[in-house]
């Protein structure tokens, strides 16, 4: 059997990797799929942690992210989509005018 | 059991799933060509074997010698890799369909499933919504505008149709209370007065049955819904770049895939395979294969027979078709069950 | 049946999402990046389905990989890619960004090695059976109010989407 907390261990890795790729790419879209990469090491926690304790509330909170995941992708997109319309550019660096 | 025999009856189980879904496939584009043709008063295939039965072998063996192009301008590990996508994910589904009841087979008292899994449902659904990708790849990775414009169609509508089509199963969730295919199968079993069966679709669940043939025709992308790879429009859409077998994996999947629904449709709308059973022992195990095969056909033939009626739909009236009639029939199907399930109980 | 080779199966289902997730964050081209991080989604059901939560496991499939991948993926055949990936990929707070996550990184480490001891070695099994069941008591049941308010966000999230995609309403 695995220990439980080899599943903390790689939750807190892909976290970690998320954090960077969030910190450090330009492109918007890379930078939203780093968020999703964040969010589901959190998950992957709190399942890990539902099964630790025996209480599902590990689990339901998952849905609870994964809303927030998809209302979070849905207006992003969007906004990306938005964006891209008017400046023509994915690059975060250029997008730095106040107004579209 | 032991883990041995349980390895060996499942290998035997795939196999003999594979042949009879490719066997099925192949046969299905017979009938198709048959029918339509007889729709549009033509023959349809008659020079390959009697009745052109042996056309299937004859297009196999076309499609594996025919030239295997590559264009030059496309991204070349996504372009191969598209089709086995939308193939393997196709073919997967297969393996938590139940057609039939408990055999015993020397000795070994098995279902007639490949395995029965506790969230059997949602891994259908969660295979099929995968197989987008194989789609949308292939529209990608092909480069061309034609192909793009397919791939964009393709996702844009799968996802839209998932919705209503997700929403129109919680129905039949609700009055069975399992996800598991068997579990729901059983929940079916028996009459009312001895001769209406307890379907769900007589159970009330006909606007979720209706809703669930519409959604899945768009799912599968065939005629009305078939706006990925109109020929008029766009060519052929996401597979204008491809040939030979990487087009006839596309193909199959397609066909596959109207398997998969048939099969789905029967097992949660129309009963499984609960039917009349008579005879001695070994009728009785072998009937209810065959009144789960014969929704199945019923359910092929309905697809052929609306190909060889219905015309295309404009791609603003698909969406509209899709959000505006059948997601909220589908909430209100569940909303009224819901309600009428909790009044009983 | 009992689970078999647990230890295969984790160690795989990890090393190909530590692999795809450091993809992610790499590649140039964004249709790769979303192609990685489809592996990753995938990967994790398979150990959601190791932790005895199927249907988590089930929803991660339909809902992230069959969902809000498609949409990424949708997206980013809108827009043009070929542009973004003769670009250079990372701004130039780089250096710092990897530090700051590598020191974040390793204080997680640090916590959890600090930890072991709370965790038990072996992973006692839920049961499986009425995970789906258990799972709605509690949605419908003791978290009945963030439910509401989580469907009260979704559908602000689709107004927002429609008035800021949309050219014109």
């Amino acid at each position: 059997m695995v220990p439980l907390h080899y599943y903390l261990l790689l939750s807190a890795i892909l976290f970690a990797c998320g954090v960077t790729g969030f910190l450090i790419k330009r492109n918007i879209i890379t930078i939203f799929m780093s968020i999703e990469l964040m969010l589901n090491a959190v998950n992957l926690s709190f399942v890990a942690f539902a099964a630790r304790w025996h209480v599902l509330s590990g689990q339901v909170f998952v849905f609870f992210v994964m809303v927030v995941a998809a209302a979070e992708t849905a207006v992003g997109l969007a906004i990306i989509i938005a964006v891209y319309r008017t400046r023509e550019t994915l690059n975060v660096d250029q997008v730095n005018l106040l107004k579209l | 059991m032991t883990l041995g025999t349980f390895i060996i009856v499942s290998v035997i189980k795939i196999v003999i799933a594979l042949f009879v879904l490719l066997t099925g496939v192949a046969y299905t584009v017979w009938l198709e060509r048959k029918l339509v043709g007889r729709i549009q008063n033509r023959w349809g295939p008659t020079r390959v074997g009697p009745f052109g039965l042996l056309q299937p072998l004859a297009d196999g063996a076309k499609f594996l010698f025919k030239e295997d192009i590559t264009p030059p301008h496309v991204y070349k590990p996504l372009y191969i890799a598209a089709p086995m996508i939308a193939m393997i994910f196709a073919v997967t589904s297969m393996a938590v369909i139940p057609i039939g009841d408990w055999v015993t087979v020397a000795g070994v008292h098995t279902p007639l499933q490949i395995t029965d899994v506790n969230i059997g449902l949602l891994i259908i659904l969660g295979i099929t919504s995968i197989g987008v990708y194989g789609i949308a790849l292939a529209g990608w990775a092909s480069n061309s505008k034609y192909s793009l414009l397919g791939g964009l169609r393709a996702t844009a509508q799968m996802i839209s149709y998932e919705v209503a089509l997700g929403l129109s199963l919680v129905g039949v969730l609700i009055l069975s209370g399992t996800f598991s295919l068997r579990g729901i199968v059983d929940a079916q079993a028996g009459t009312w007065w001895g001769w209406l069966p307890k379907w769900n679709f007589f159970q009330g669940q006909f606007v979720a049955f209706f809703v669930y043939l519409m959604a899945a025709f768009a799912e599968t992308n065939r005629v009305p819904f078939d706006l990925p790879e109109a020929e008029t429009e766009l060519v052929a859409g996401y597979h204008t770049e491809y040939s030979a077998m990487k087009f006839a994996m596309f193909f199959m999947a397609e066909y596959a895939n109207m398997f998969t629904v048939a099969c789905l449709a029967s097992l949660l709308f129309l009963g499984g395979w609960h039917g009349p059973l008579f005879g001695p022992t070994w009728l009785q195990e072998i009937l209810p294969v065959f009144w789960f095969a014969l929704r199945v056909f019923a359910f092929i033939f309905l697809y052929i027979w609306i190909r060889g009626t219905l015309p295309r739909f404009r791609y603003d009236q698909l969406m509209k078709f899709g959000w505006k009639v059948l997601l909220p029939l589908a909430v209100a199907n569940l909303v009224i069950t819901g309600l009428v399930v909790a009044l009983r109980a | 049946m009992n689970p078999v080779a647990t230890p295969f199966f984790f160690y795989f289902l990890s090393a190909m999402a530590l692999i795809s997730g450091v993809l992610v964050i790499t590649r140039k081209n964004p249709v790769h990046s979303a192609i990685a991080l489809i592996f990753t989604l995938l990967s994790l059901a398979g150990l959601y389905l190791m932790l005895y939560a199927p249907f988590v496991a089930g929803v991660q499939i339909i809902l992230y990989a069959g969902g809000i991948m498609v949409l990424f993926l949708f997206v980013i055949m809108l827009v043009s890619v070929s542009r973004v990936e003769r670009e250079s990929q990372f701004n130039k707070q780089w250096l710092v960004g990897i530090a700051a996550t590598a020191a974040l990184g390793v204080l997680f480490i640090l916590v959890y090695a600090k930890g072991k001891s709370v965790f038990p070695e072996r992973t006692v099994q839920l049961p499986e059976q009425l995970n789906t069941q258990q799972v709605a008591v509690w949605l419908y049941g003791t978290y009945m109010l963030p439910f509401e308010i989580a469907s009260l966000l979704l559908l602000v999230a689709i107004v927002g989407a429609v008035v800021m995609a949309k050219k014109r309403i």
